[in-house]
């Protein structure tokens, strides 16, 4: 059976028990992994309550943080302090340069352009080569696409489609989120599956961009925060204390 | 030969804070896909509901094989029944009735 995840579900951290209500929800929707954006100076205890809710609600919890940065020194800056306590790092590139040096970083997980401004979304064929250089993948949020209305919708829409397409071009995998606020805006991953035919993404993708590319990017970036691990292909396989 | 139109039996759920009737639950999947594929892609739907549950506010509704992707993007799109805000879950999708009720 296909195993599915949300990346991107923003719950409230300041009200436990509608985080606790939402993260319930995902689970019910059919969602094994939820990835919740954090603060990058979030503390110990904020992560372990919830990972607690997580494993009471039998959903894999991974950490996010959201980077917005207005220069690619400051990106260069955020990753180098904060990329290993998370486990899933996205980039909202606000600007051209930003957007060029997260695709060619390889400590970025995902690419987020804006949905209200589509003059600022730089997904072009120059960053889908540099992404499918890198590990980064696009991540498409569908709540926008229920929360907008005429003609916004349709822009994005079209926008959308154009990207997709580019992405699938140059071979950038491509990960399907909700970006839920509130519960109205969460629905199970074959509803999402079936909302990404707005844009034409064929559904076999659009599952595997619902399960198999945000997997792909967890359990990678967790052997990678292990403590076991040396570089890429070199891991700690034993070791042996000398008398 | 006419070949036969084959169909698609949906299970819903409705998630919203006061009941709705059957008629207003289709009236607002049917102005979804209105919405999102014009006149020619609601004629082709073929919408009609087939079984109302109101004590667990799951409905069965049918529309064509051909448009169920498109269907089922237009309930998913969907946030406000009758200028209430509601969700509308797909329980299950299935060639017949029978099949639809083991699933769900």
């Amino acid at each position: 059976m296909k195993r599915f995840a949300d990346l991107h579900l923003r719950v409230p951290l300041k009200d436990p028990s509608k985080a606790e209500s939402m993260i319930r929800k995902a689970s019910e929707l059919g969602y094994s992994l939820v990835g919740i954006p954090l603060s990058p100076h979030a503390t110990r205890e904020q992560i372990s309550q919830l990972r607690q809710i997580c494993s009471d609600a039998k959903v894999d919890f991974a950490t996010r943080v959201n980077f917005s940065p207005r220069t690619p020194n400051e990106l260069l800056q955020s990753l180098r302090r904060f990329r290993r306590k998370f486990e899933i790092v996205s980039v909202r590139c606000h600007t051209k340069d930003v957007a060029r040096q997260a695709a060619k970083d390889r400590r970025v997980d995902l690419l987020q352009f804006s949905v209200t401004s589509l003059r600022i979304r730089f997904f072009d064929e120059a960053e889908a080569e540099l992404a499918s250089q890198a590990l980064s993948s696009l991540e498409i949020e569908l709540a926008p696409i229920l929360q907008l209305t005429s003609f916004s919708r349709v822009r994005l829409l079209s926008r959308l489609r154009r990207e997709v397409a580019t992405a699938e071009r140059f071979k950038v995998p491509i990960t399907i989120s909700s970006g839920a606020t509130e519960e109205l805006f969460m629905r199970g991953p074959r509803d999402y599956a079936a909302l990404t035919t707005l844009f034409d993404l064929p559904i076999s993708s659009a599952l595997d961009a619902l399960s198999k590319t945000p997997f792909v990017t967890v359990e990678r970036n967790r052997k990678k925060l292990s403590p076991d691990y040396v570089a890429p292909g070199i891991h700690v396989v034993g070791s042996k204390t000398g008398d | 030969m006419i070949k036969r139109e084959k169909k698609r039996y949906l299970a819903l759920k409705v998630v919203s804070e006061q009941p709705l009737n059957e008629q207003t639950v289709l009236d607002a999947i049917q102005a979804s896909v209105h919405r999102l594929f014009g006149e020619y892609g609601a004629s082709q739907a073929n919408l009609k509901t087939i079984k109302y549950i109101p004590e667990k506010r799951q409905f069965v509704i049918r529309c064509s094989h051909r448009m169920l992707e498109k269907v089922r993007a237009a309930i998913a799109s969907t946030i406000e029944v009758n200028g209430e805000k509601a969700t509308i879950h797909v329980l299950g999708v299935s060639g017949t009735l029978k099949a639809l009720s083991k699933k769900t």
